[in-house]
């Protein structure tokens, strides 16, 4: 195993670049690619190995790489996150699967008594590079605990980042920055559009920034925030209102924590309006952290309050009723349209 | 070496894997009408769950859990415990509840996406279906507190699958069960697969019973294709648990023969041998011979059960299918007694968006 900063080459089997691909390959072959590149990589979960992922995100790792670099675990999720954070503690880069958000409760003790906090209690003695990739969300019919969107709890805890990729494209680029990150970052995959849409995904192993927003569309009249599946049927609105003069600006946050406000506010200093859009229930959502952030930092710029567009506070409901849950384009044009008129 | 402590695990098995006996049966067999009954429940709950996977392929249900293979660990449950016991199920435990009296169609309900099918019909103290993997083991152990410390005479029991006694739920409720010697049965479906993960993978223990001893309570291991066996254990840890206070675990070794869902392919990951291997020992054709053997049983019998079945599932997919809708506002009318003042607005909104969905939906209407 290599030490960790050991410079490593890129082996030239991996610099292919697959055409189309959609969002579950692109998390794949970000894994593949930096597997390659460092041997400290070490995957681990349920299901993972023969059965490549319940949604095949690792398909093919373990034969390529064996088991030793691609590990099937006993069913236990807090195991899972516990010897992560031994393993990274070791140097080496864990990147373990929770194979739905669902079940990263048991994790959830060893991440923020833990991994969120092994640098900062032993003061950067010992450090804690794992990412843990949870997919997430609703909308694809799936049973009870399946469905939820649980961010703002991972979101609220000091030491960790929190990163969703929006696509296909995102997802890779992302996914290799949260591996060569040297925190935990927890990588959460909005499972909705894995298979949704197919992009080209260059495969040069080239990382796209964390802790930084993407302007998607750039537009004059209301800032429109998102991030996640969310991205699509944001993209469609944005589209639509184009098409009746509306431009808006829309904003990936892509890390919802730590959160580039910079982005944000510069934005919706230039248009003066900004509707945040998530799937997860309102209260003690990152929206609302967004909305305060907006508030104190462009409040005289602002010419209508800023708005959210939310699941409702309840559980999630199974899939007959997660329709009613889930937020749409409906919602968010409305909205939009409610914040335009606002005088 | 001389150890301190021995530990043996006793392994109960009446029928081989072909029906053939050779070993005194329990006295309780000597009664054929349960016997009967414990055939009979099988092959409707094989039916059933045929029908659930059919109508998931269909399009009819959402991901299913198939029981294929392991009716005999939920037919033995469901048949031994009494009414007023609380049973804590797993997400494989359709018969079970079933045969406690929750209404067949709900568990296709549930499956279908609508909350209203974990209603357990009669058992109205049973738990809903427990999806988090062994989480359900400390709500029985809490249970089964209750019961101890209001000094009744009842029981839980408590299911899982093999890949659950990996989490500490599974081994704190089992530790805190001896401590306190709580009425508690849990009994694992050792069906030898988690997803992909096979029992191997698991644990290096020689059998998921000798977690008992750890616990300081009684394990025993079972052939959970020997239906006999099962509901003999099962009927005795009862017995203990009511009236001696004594937790037991209970490992009934069955086999998956169904993918782990309808969501999972497990040719995947699982040899075809395997899967033959395991048909040849599945739990109804053995009973079958057994009963035939006996003189239990005959064509005639068999051919009216299986009408019979056949006619009980249509009339559930029926009552399925025509459930009533429910009302949109009962995502949020249930999450507390009284709906907080804060949530009004939202229960408005709730209505109005579920009215613009509809509208999609039937823009005739
Ligand atoms: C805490 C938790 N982690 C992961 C899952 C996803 N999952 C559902 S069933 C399952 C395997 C369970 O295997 P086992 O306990 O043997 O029960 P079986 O399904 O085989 O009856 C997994 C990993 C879950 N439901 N809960
Ligand atoms: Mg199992």
């Amino acid at each position: 195993m290599n030490k960790p900063g050991l410079e490593l080459s890129v082996p030239d089997t991996e610099s292919v670049t697959i055409a189309e691909g959609t969002l579950v390959e692109a998390v794949t072959l970000a894994l593949r690619y930096e597997m390659a590149r460092d041997d400290c990589v070490v995957i681990l979960g349920e299901d993972v190995g023969v059965n490549g992922g319940v949604f095949r995100a690792t398909e093919g790792l373990q034969k390529q790489f064996g088991s030793n670099r691609v590990l099937d675990t006993p069913l236990a999720e807090g195991l899972i996150a516990g010897i992560s954070i031994g393993m990274a503690a070791q140097g080496l880069k864990p990147v373990a699967e929770i194979q739905f958000m669902g079940f990263i409760f048991p994790a959830l003790e060893q991440i923020a008594c833990h991994a969120a906090r092994l640098r900062n209690r032993t003061r950067g003695r010992l450090s804690c590079p794992l990412v843990i990739r949870a997919p997430f969300g609703g909308g694809i019919r799936a049973p009870e605990h399946h469905s939820e969107s649980t961010e703002a709890l991972l979101a609220h805890l000091p030491g960790l980042r929190v990163v969703v990729p929006s696509s296909a494209y995102k997802a890779y680029g992302l996914l290799l920055a949260a591996i060569r990150d040297p925190d935990p970052v927890i990588f959460l995959e909005p499972k909705r559009i894995y298979r949704a849409q197919r992009q080209r995904i260059p495969n040069d192993g080239q990382a796209l920034p964390l802790d930084t927003c993407f302007t998607l569309r750039e537009g004059t009249d209301l800032t429109l925030v998102s991030w996640g599946a969310m991205i699509s049927e944001c993209t469609q609105v944005a589209n639509d209102l184009a098409t009746r003069g509306i431009s808006i600006e829309l904003i990936d946050v892509a890390t919802i924590k730590p959160l580039d406000m910079e982005t944000i506010v510069t934005s919706v200093k230039k248009t003066g309006r900004c509707v945040i859009v998530h799937e997860a229930p309102r209260a003690g959502g990152v929206g609302a952290d967004i909305a305060a952030q907006v508030n104190e930092q462009a409040f005289l710029e602002l010419q209508a309050p800023v708005a959210r567009v939310t699941g409702f506070d309840t559980i999630m409901p199974y899939a007959r009723k997660e329709d009613i849950y889930m937020p749409n384009t409906i919602d968010i044009q409305s909205q939009i349209e409610k914040t335009l008129n606002f005088s | 070496m001389r150890g301190r402590h021995r530990f043996a695990i006793p392994f109960l098995q009446y029928l081989d894997t072909h029906g053939e006996v050779d070993v005194p049966l329990p006295a309780w067999t000597s009664d054929i009408e349960r016997l009967q009954k414990l055939y009979e429940q099988m092959v409707l709950a094989r039916t059933l769950d045929q029908k659930a996977v059919a109508l998931q392929r269909t399009g009819q249900l959402g991901t299913y859990p198939s029981t294929l293979g392991q009716e005999a660990v939920g037919v033995a449950i469901g048949l031994a415990m009494q009414a007023d016991d609380v049973l804590v199920p797993y997400y494989r435990d359709a018969i079970a509840q079933i045969l406690r009296g929750m209404p067949p169609e709900n568990i296709l309900l549930f499956w279908g996406g609508e909350e209203r099918g974990s209603d357990p019909g009669g058992a109205s103290q049973d738990f809903p279906p427990c999806v988090p993997v062994a989480t359900q083991l400390s709500h029985a152990a809490g249970v089964a507190t209750a019961m101890k410390l209001r000094n009744e005479s009842r029981v839980t029991l408590v299911t899982c699958g093999d890949g659950a006694t990996s989490k500490g739920d599974f081994m704190e409720s089992l530790n805190l069960a001896g401590v306190w010697q709580l009425p508690l049965v849990v009994v694992i479906n050792n069906n030898q697969w988690a997803i992909s993960v096979p029992l191997k993978q698991q644990t290096a223990a020689q059998s998921l019973a000798q977690k008992a001893i750890a616990a300081g309570i009684d394990g025993t291991q079972v052939d959970g294709n020997d239906v006999i066996a099962v509901y003999d254990a099962v009927k005795t840890a009862l017995d203990k648990a009511r009236k001696l206070r004594q937790p037991s675990l209970i490992e009934a070794v069955s086999y998956r023969l169904s993918d782990h869902t309808t969501a999972d392919d497990a040719s995947r990951y699982r040899d075809q041998k395997e899967l033959n291997v395991h048909w040849a020992e599945e739990p109804i054709g053995r009973f079958q011979h057994f009963l035939h053997t006996r003189g239990y049983w005959d064509e005639a019998r068999e051919k009216a059960l299986q009408a019979h079945c056949r006619e009980t599932v249509d009339a559930v997919v029926a009552a399925y299918l025509a459930a009533e809708a429910e009302n949109p506002e009962a995502i949020i009318d249930y999450l507390y007694a009284f709906l907080p003042a804060a949530l009004e607005e939202q229960r408005e909104a709730i209505g109005r968006k579920a009215e613009v969905l509809n509208g999609q939906e039937n823009p005739g209407a």
